[in-house]
């Protein structure tokens, strides 16, 4: 089953571009249905034997698409996401990089109330093992299995899917969540997902400096998940007000930091790995029936 | 982006947000000229550098002449500013601002930032202005006012309604207050503001609201938009591997360790630092190679690294999805060949392609001290160091 996508997942690319184009393609290769590509001024032509269309609209009609991956430039990418809502695709994974914020925040004001789930912007998408790859993740290290990964970061989010496969340990979903100050799909609805998801076992959730958004996930943890959760937080040695790479991870005003969101998580029962080597070596130590799953 | 208060507050000016007279100057000469043209006898004379804590570092002095301001401004312009957030070293002063004394009855605090737990804006304000925000955050928390609101341009009356009441105005400030803040609000709205900080906010003993200080930060993600913004910048103020690592599109940040590193992804870059820290190492730096490393890039970031005289070892931790590492091997030889890279190399390669990248290393005869796992990685690096 997993969360958000599988086998019966039907792909839109808005933004048939270089990017757009190479992916598309390593999906296909992966086995995901996907069934057509948006790309203004280009409906009515075929890329790669991906049909083009004008419109999201206009695919919807043609193709019964249910799900889309934007690789939209950051200019015109709020845009694409509401486009997206507004044809009635469920889910969108934003992999655009560098979207303003107010942008994202005036866009997902306009989300809510509508059927869309985003995932992103700035991530590296959503894998199913084996069913379906929406994104840019490197699917050829994932293996199927019960854990659940959800993180803010791309790499490292290969990283752990990396340390769980080498331990024999396999995935229901892997998903990045977005390194930005306003994304669509946070933690807490990444972990309702998994907590409700009967082929989850175990969830990995990896964190970063910046917001407050791994101290609202672990109350959730706390509070309504059965599930047991394993976590790292990335930049725990990360200078206040310096900006590392992703634009929401920022120490600001003594907000963020990477000891709080650790503590936070401990109270609420998650197993913290001491170091980004032992992400998948702290799940298992601690949930041993997962060995070679 | 951060800017000088100087055009902070030509900015507010444009918004119709009320600042006391002034411009900036760059000469002692041109200081007493400004004062000269303001038609009050005390004027201000401020450090023009991207750090807060200035009056404290001796950055900001009062002078009662035009003749003065010229002294006061010789004593300012030139001098290496150390405050609290510009580091030990100080940075050094190349303007300062003139403006008008106010008659100050009462300092307060008016913000407006993005406030990301929300998903919405909020405007932050409090009746304990001129010290730092954060500080009566931890102490005082009862004493900040913080109104939620949508990014639209407009800002809602009964939003400035909320917080000029709540720090005690009454109706004629109240009404003040409104067209302060909706012009201040209108400014970061329209060019995309991260943080736009009034601090202090004064209350005049006329009875005027006036931004006494001020700091605008903007999106970067937003600057192709604005380009009037984008042309406020003052590389000056910035480090210069910064600079130099974001014109070729590379997220770097120097930190004081001799572990120089290139990675690629921020999530993972941050999380070899925290490998190097764990195995009793310090990294030198943060360096995201980004998605589209290739071997013009790597090349590039080791140059960058290596402006760093700190630096006594490079660690390379690549995790290949998008970027394949045979492509990044051939920019380590060519970078190693090129640049004659003298500190020891560790080189972790990690998915596609990784085999044949780790061959390329092997015969290229360089001294790489190659590691599978992003432990091996953080202890090799730490070793060739001299340990922890």
């Amino acid at each position: 089953m997993a969360i958000l996508c599988n086998a019966e997942t039907r792909l839109l690319v808005q933004g048939m571009g270089r990017m757009g184009r190479f992916h598309a393609g390593l999906s296909l290769e992966y086995g995901t249905q996907v069934v057509g590509g948006v790309h203004p001024g280009k409906g009515g032509t075929t890329i790669d034997g991906i049909p083009v269309f004008n419109t999201v609209a206009d695919a919807m009609a043609e193709t019964e698409a249910n799900a889309s991956v934007i690789f939209v430039p950051p200019p015109g990418a709020a845009d694409a996401i509401l486009e997206a809502a507004d044809a009635g695709i469920a889910l969108s994974a934003c992999i655009t990089e560098g979207i303003p914020a107010l942008d994202m925040l005036r866009a997902k004001r306009s989300l809510a109330g509508s059927g869309l789930r985003l995932v992103g912007p700035n991530c590296p998408g959503v894998v199913t093992p084996e069913q379906c790859r929406i994104g840019i993740m490197p699917a050829q290290i994932t293996r199927p299995g019960p854990v659940g990964v959800i993180s803010r970061s791309g790499t490292l989010t290969y990283e752990a899917v990396d340390q769980l496969s080498r331990l024999g340990i396999g995935q229901s979903t892997c998903l990045g969540i977005g390194g930005d100050a306003i994304i669509g799909t946070t933690f807490v609805d990444a972990l309702r997902l998994f907590e409700d998801d009967p082929d989850t076992a175990a969830v990995i959730m990896i964190g970063e400096i910046g917001g407050s958004a791994e101290e609202t996930a672990a109350a959730f943890i706390r509070d309504e998940m059965s599930k047991p959760v394993a976590a790292f937080i990335a930049g725990q040695n990360a200078p206040p007000g310096k900006r590392m790479g992703h634009a929401g991870a920022i120490i600001a005003g003594g907000k963020g930091r990477a000891s709080d969101k650790i503590a936070a998580l401990e109270a609420a029962g998650v197993f913290v790995a001491p170091s980004p080597a032992e992400i998948a070596e702290t799940l298992a130590k601690n949930v041993p029936e997962l060995a070679g799953s | 982006m951060n800017v000088h208060e100087y055009q902070a507050k030509d900015l507010l000016r444009q918004y119709g947000v009320a600042v006391p007279a002034g411009g900036m100057a760059a000469t002692p000469a041109e200081a007493e000229e400004v004062a000269r043209g303001l038609d009050k006898g005390l004027v201000v004379v401020k450090a023009q550098v991207h750090a807060g804590g200035r009056g404290k570092g001796g950055g900001i002095k009062l002078a009662h002449s035009p003749a003065e301001a010229k002294q006061v401004a010789g004593e300012i312009l030139g001098m290496q500013l150390k405050t609290h957030q510009t580091g030990p070293e100080g940075k050094l002063v190349r303007k300062v601002y003139v403006e008008s004394g106010s008659e100050i009855a009462h300092e307060y605090y008016l913000g407006v930032v993005l406030d990301r737990a929300e998903e919405k804006l909020a405007i932050i304000a409090s009746t304990e202005g001129g010290v730092e925000i954060e500080q009566v955050a931890a102490e005082t928390p009862e004493r900040i006012i913080t109104v939620n609101v949508d990014g639209n341009a407009a800002l809602p009356g009964y939003a400035a309604r909320r917080v000029g009441f709540g720090l005690g105005f009454d109706g004629a400030q109240v009404k003040q207050l409104e067209v302060f803040l909706s012009g201040l609000f209108r400014l970061f709205v329209e060019k995309d503001c991260s943080l736009a900080e009034i601090n202090p906010l004064v209350l005049t003993q006329g009875g005027d609201l006036l931004a006494l200080d001020c700091k605008l930060n903007f999106d970067d993600n937003a600057l192709y938009r604005h380009a009037d913004v984008a042309a406020l910048r003052d590389p000056e103020e910035e480090d210069a591997r910064e600079r130099a690592a974001q014109e070729i599109d590379l997220a770097y940040v120097g930190l004081d360790g001799n572990i120089g590193c290139m990675v690629n992804g921020a999530g993972l870059a941050m999380a070899t630092l925290d490998m190097i820290q764990y195995c009793g190492g310090s990294p030198a730096n943060f360096l995201d190679a980004g998605g589209g490393a290739d071997k013009e890039k790597v090349k590039e970031a080791f140059k960058i690294i290596l402006r760093d005289e700190n630096v006594r070892a490079i660690l390379v931790n690549i995790f290949g999805g998008i970027v394949r590492c045979d492509l990044i091997a051939e920019g380590v030889v060519a970078a190693a060949a090129e640049l004659g890279i003298e500190v020891p190399l560790v080189v972790r390669l990690q998915g596609t392609n990784a085999e044949a990248g780790r061959e390329i290393l092997a015969a290229s005869g360089l001294d790489i001290t190659p590691a599978e796992t992003l432990r091996e990685a953080g202890e090799r690096a730490v070793a060739a160091v001299g340990g922890a």
